[in-house]
């Protein structure tokens, strides 16, 4: 299997790549780490004319801190960010969910830019990002943009990037005391997207949760929010019969796919059961801080 | 499409070859460069059969253009062995039978050759979540983690 015909370019800079993005309107594509998208070229379901790698821009690397914010390079890779001292300390989600992701190969090449971007239900960065409340930060002709990642995902392979823009970095809060995530995603064996996942990440005040969101993975065109539980839960102390009866919520707010991974209802429930573990987790690490 | 003439070191030797930008780097390994130890299992980088050392980290050169190795390093099975003596993985492989048909062998030496430096000590759990982007078929990995794991403790400094 090989990739159809395409003339290979290799910019310096963003802004090279971006020139080269609005010469190339209709035919031009970015390859960032290149394992979702060569896949996708090798069976012909892209195929651009010109591919324009920014893998390697300096500019698009690293990880450092902004005040109360961490500011990833968007091609940071997934190796990248589970090795990053920083990343451990203050925004440890991240760690756990690229741990998660494929295989210690694919995690060489990988990159978050990349997982964002890419639009697929299954990918795991998404609702890591919804439930931080993360900014996508993208570059285009006009100039700098952020976005936040609630308004970021828009549907399968749909996402609020225009066609002539790149993310150059995504900037996610650091934890603060009283913070707690939880990550659960299920997955048949290594290297298998999630049959469902969940992310939650609250805050707690006394024992009152005064902040939560709940995003899914691969139960619906898109990752998302749940809404619905998170109306439940906040401004509430949180116990098992809560958790109960937004574990019904969260099912009730999937539309999966049915495929080899399972039917509807059965991902439905494997999403509510994500999204009780990861509630419970992120308990637990709000009230340990 | 026009060719491009590409160069980078493949073990430890600087090769250059004309290619086509679509040509993946284990398409060029295996039938420009005739090194063919690294194998095809899927295409699809799933089985890790045609992992390789690629700047000093570990690829699955199914999904890695040979384009993108122009100016860099490539460490295939064919680099492991010096001057006619084993390397110490391959010498484990051997002794505890970590191969039945072979054919996965040379993506696990290349991973096990990196993972080994990126943990020069593992416990048997690290040596499984380390290699999980390889499959084999044959052997039920268990002779292939006690591989690593003695390989390992022979390479430990004295
Ligand atoms: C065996 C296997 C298992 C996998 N399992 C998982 C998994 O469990 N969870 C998961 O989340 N992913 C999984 N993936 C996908 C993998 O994480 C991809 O690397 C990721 O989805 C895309 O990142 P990339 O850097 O490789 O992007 P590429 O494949 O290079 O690009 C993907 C898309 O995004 C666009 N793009 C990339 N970067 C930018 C940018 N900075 N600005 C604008 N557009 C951009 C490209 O044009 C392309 O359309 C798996 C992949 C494989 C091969
Ligand atoms: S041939 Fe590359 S991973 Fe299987
Ligand atoms: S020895 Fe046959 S596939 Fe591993």
């Amino acid at each position: 299997m090989i990739p159809g015909e395409f003339e290979y370019h290799a910019p310096a800079t963003v802004d090279d790549a971006i020139q080269l993005l609005a010469q190339h309107p209709d035919d031009g594509k970015i390859i960032a780490g290149g394992h979702s998208l060569l896949p996708m070229m090798k069976l012909r379901f892209a195929e651009p004319a010109h591919l324009i790698n920014i893998f390697e821009i300096p500019e698009l690397k690293g990880i450092t801190e902004e005040g109360s914010m961490l500011r990833i390079g968007a091609m940071t890779t997934e190796s990248e960010l589970i090795r990053s001292a920083l990343i451990n300390q203050k925004c440890p989600l991240i760690v756990e969910a690229a741990k998660m992701i494929a295989d210690p190969q694919v995690r060489n090449r990988g990159t978050i830019g990349g997982d964002i971007a890419h639009g697929d239900p299954g990918n795991d960065h998404p609702a890591v990002m919804l439930a931080l409340d993360a900014d996508i930060v993208v570059k285009g002709p006009q100039g700098e943009r952020t976005i936040a990642a609630k308004d970021f995902f828009l549907g399968t392979y749909v996402t609020a990037l225009e066609p002539n823009e790149i993310i150059t970095a995504i900037r996610v809060p650091a934890s603060t005391p009283g913070t707690g995530y939880g990550f659960n995603k299920l997955k048949r064996k290594t290297g298998d997207f999630a049959t469902a996942g969940a992310t939650v990440v609250l805050h707690l005040k006394g024992n009152t949760c005064d902040e939560i969101r709940i995003a899914l993975t691969n139960v619906g065109p898109t990752a998302f929010r749940a809404e619905a539980p998170e109306a439940l839960l906040q401004g509430r102390e949180i116990d098992d019969a809560l958790i109960e009866q937004a574990a019904i919520k969260v099912m009730e707010s999937c539309a999966p796919a049915e495929d080899l991974r399972g039917d509807a209802e059965y991902k439905c429930h494997m999403a509510a059961e994500m999204a009780r573990r990861s509630i419970r987790d992120a308990l637990a690490r709000a009230k340990g801080n | 499409m026009a060719k491009k003439l590409i160069a980078f070191k493949l073990n430890n030797q600087p090769v250059e070859v004309l290619i086509e930008a679509r040509e993946l780097l284990v398409h060029v390994l295996r039938e420009q460069l005739a090194q063919t130890g690294t194998h095809i299992g899927c295409e699809t980088s799933h089985c890790g059969a045609c992992t390789v050392d690629f700047n000093g980290e570990s690829v699955k050169s199914c999904t890695v253009l040979a384009i993108q190795a122009n100016g860099g390093e490539v460490l295939t099975v064919e680099g492991l062995a010096q001057n006619g003596t084993l390397h110490p993985l391959q010498e484990a492989f051997m002794q505890d039978h970590g191969l039945q048909c072979g054919f996965c062998t040379p993506g696990m030496l290349m991973r096990s050759f990196r993972f080994l430096q990126e943990n020069p000590d593992p416990t048997e759990e690290e040596i499984r979540s380390g290699m999980a982007g390889n499959l084999c078929r044959c052997t039920g990995y268990q002779n292939i983690v006690k591989a690593v794991k003695s390989a390992a403790a022979k390479m430990q400094p004295a």
